[in-house]
């Protein structure tokens, strides 16, 4: 931990962060997390292949020097794909992340906010739509929606805030009753000023730490509705539509690298994320300095 | 205890009677005319006929009004027609897949189940030493990775490379029925689907029986001399068991959303392939229908994981 001769002790950011470079397995994340991002993001300003660039002449090759990890069908490169994939991956799971996170974070405030009626109603709604299972409702969701980009971004975002606005709900309902919230109230305060000046600050630890685990839900929720073609439409590539390549019984067999590349980017992405936002947990959890 | 059931069930149905609503007013909010469900293609129309249908079927109602035509009818088993198969009723079309999809999850869930469990009671004796932290790891790659991939990989592995096993399919196509020919084909979705549901199951039957073994009754019959074999087993497994049967239970969407990306793979001619070709063309009274089954059948389950729950935990019964 830091050291004591200080006469000042580090506020909560700063042993938060202390916390989380002494987690080993998350710096790891991290360290696997940062690469993957700069690659997928400035790939192609050194990458000779454009990922939708036809080569008939190499059609189904293996990797070699020319191409380091192969090229599909139609001789695209597998490697610019690839990190093509991985920037579509990463904005679908993004962007779906900063919206649930939103819309999670608001009906869950207003529900531990709002009073009873409110509380109760949004709260049957969540019980209602964690019924059924994710898959379930995520099919349900891209018959309506359709597939596409911005599709799937919506798909994702209306299946994941139910989980976050229940935990924003219960930390809420007790923040309801402090002092300062009562007092706060006692003032006229409305319920805009609550929920920004009050609910947010007490609830950005778990803000946080469901964004970047549900980045990597994003990832996989994105891949499998790309896998079974509802997702993200080809030619734009993404990890889930060049795995649902392999479906195809004679890519399957004969080109492996056609799918297992994309299939390992995805694993160790989202791996690489869950260490990370395990590593955040534990990093804003305060009760956890003292194990 | 009847009367835990009875308001258990209340609430259940409750909870189905709110699931078809939503399912109801979501897929209303779809674009497309829900009259095209009742259509058979094949048969040409004119606009007044069609206003006529619609005024029969009652599509020019409010909407809470065709609500409850649609949930009346649904009652007497009535779904509507399949768009994509060319006007077949849906209810059979999807009656006759359930079959298919329970055999593969039942197969995958006690798999599942056993392996879990299993592993599960060696992790937690274990402790710390090698056994444990290599089935812990395996546990966690087994929840980390996508059930299509794992699907993917397998049938390369075990179809493909080493040819054990056929590729995809229930049954040979134009083979006799035999069980065997079935269950060739059923032994690699149902061990690839009990991977991630087992995963789980493992981990919290690892860390339940940690929890009992630090239990005063356990070290008391230590302590009188019970073999310790008998201990794990008669003492702490059946009370570690307890926790795992509720996790058994809630966790059963897991295992029906693996099953879909299986039966995706293998091509197992069950509900998940039925709805995800539903999605693909949009025939939205196939959805409607398989949703509802699958919601009811997670009620269902729900509601008997808690049944069960109360029967062999006697504190229950209080609440």
């Amino acid at each position: 931990m830091t050291s004591l001769t200080k006469t000042r002790s580090a506020g909560p950011i700063r042993r938060a962060m202390s916390r989380f470079l002494d987690n080993g397995a998350a710096v790891a994340g991290a360290a696997i997390l940062i690469p993957i991002l700069l690659i997928t993001l400035t790939y192609d300003l050194w990458w000779p292949y454009k990922p939708n660039d036809i080569d008939l002449l190499a059609m189904n090759q293996g990797p070699s020097s020319a191409h380091w990890l192969g090229s599909d069908g139609v001789g695209r490169d597998i490697m610019a794909r690839l990190m093509q994939g991985g920037r579509i991956s990463l904005l679908v799971a993004t962007a779906s992340m900063v919206i649930s996170t939103f819309i999670g974070f608001f009906i869950g405030a207003v529900a531990g906010l709002g009073g009873r009626f409110v509380d109760g109603a949004t709260m049957r709604f969540v019980d209602l739509a964690m019924t059924l299972p994710p898959i379930i409702f995520l099919l349900v969701l891209a018959s309506i929606v359709g597939s596409g980009v911005m599709p799937t971004i919506l798909v994702i975002s209306l299946l994941s805030w139910p989980v976050l606005s229940r935990m924003v709900r219960a930390r809420l309902l007790e923040l309801r009753e402090r002092d300062f919230v009562v007092a706060s109230r006692g003032m006229g305060a409305g319920l805009w000023h609550l929920l920004v000046r009050h609910a947010l600050p007490n609830t950005i630890d778990i803000l946080v730490v469901y964004a970047t685990l549900q980045v990597a839900s994003g990832i996989l929720l994105e891949a499998g509705l790309s896998f079974l073609g509802l997702g993200v439409t080809p030619p734009e590539a993404s990890w889930g539509n060049m795995l649902n390549a392999a479906r195809a019984t004679h890519v399957l067999e004969n080109y492996p690298w056609q799918w297992m590349f994309p299939g390992a980017a995805l694993v160790v992405t989202v791996l690489a994320i869950n260490f990370v936002g395990d590593g955040l947990r534990d990093a804003f959890d305060p009760r956890s300095e003292l194990k | 205890m009847l009367q835990y059931i009875l308001r258990r069930t209340v609430v259940g149905l409750l909870m189905l009677l709110a699931l078809t609503v939503l399912i109801f007013t979501l897929l209303r909010l779809t674009p497309g005319d829900p009259i095209d469900a009742y259509i058979n293609p094949s048969v040409p129309m004119s606009a007044a006929d069609l206003v006529a249908l619609r005024t029969r079927l009652g599509l020019d109602q409010p909407l809470p009004v065709q609500y409850f035509a649609w949930l009346g009818a649904a009652l007497t088993g009535d779904f509507g027609y399949s768009i994509q198969r060319g006007g077949e009723p849906v209810l059979p079309l999807v009656l006759g897949r359930i079959g298919p999809t329970i055999l593969l999850m039942f197969s995958g869930l006690a798999i599942s189940v056993v392996v879990g469990i299993a592993a599960g009671i060696l992790a937690a004796v274990r402790r710390n030493q090698f056994a444990d932290l290599s089935l812990s790891t395996a546990a966690f790659v087994g929840i980390s990775s996508p059930a299509f991939l794992t699907a993917l990989l397998g049938l390369y592995v075990f179809a493909v490379v080493l040819r054990w096993v056929p590729a995809g399919g229930m049954l040979t196509p134009g083979a006799p029925f035999s069980v065997g020919d079935l269950l060739a084909h059923l032994i690699l979705p149902a061990a690839l689907l009990s991977i991630g549901h087992g995963a789980l199951i493992m981990r919290y039957m690892r860390s339940s029986l940690l929890e009992v073994l630090s239990q005063d009754y356990v070290r008391t019959a230590r302590a009188k001399g019970v073999r310790e074999f008998w201990v794990i087993v008669k003492h702490a497994v059946r009370n570690a068991l307890l926790p795992v049967i509720t996790v058994i239970g809630s966790t059963i969407g897991i295992a029906i959303g693996g099953a879909i990306f299986i039966e995706s793979v293998f091509d197992w001619p069950g509900m998940g392939l039925l709805m995800i070709n539903a999605v693909v063309r949009r025939d939205y009274p196939v959805i409607m229908c398989a949703t509802l089954l699958t919601g009811a059948c997670v009620i269902l389950v729900n509601l008997l994981t808690d049944i069960a729950y109360a029967a062999v935990d006697p504190r229950i019964k209080v609440a």
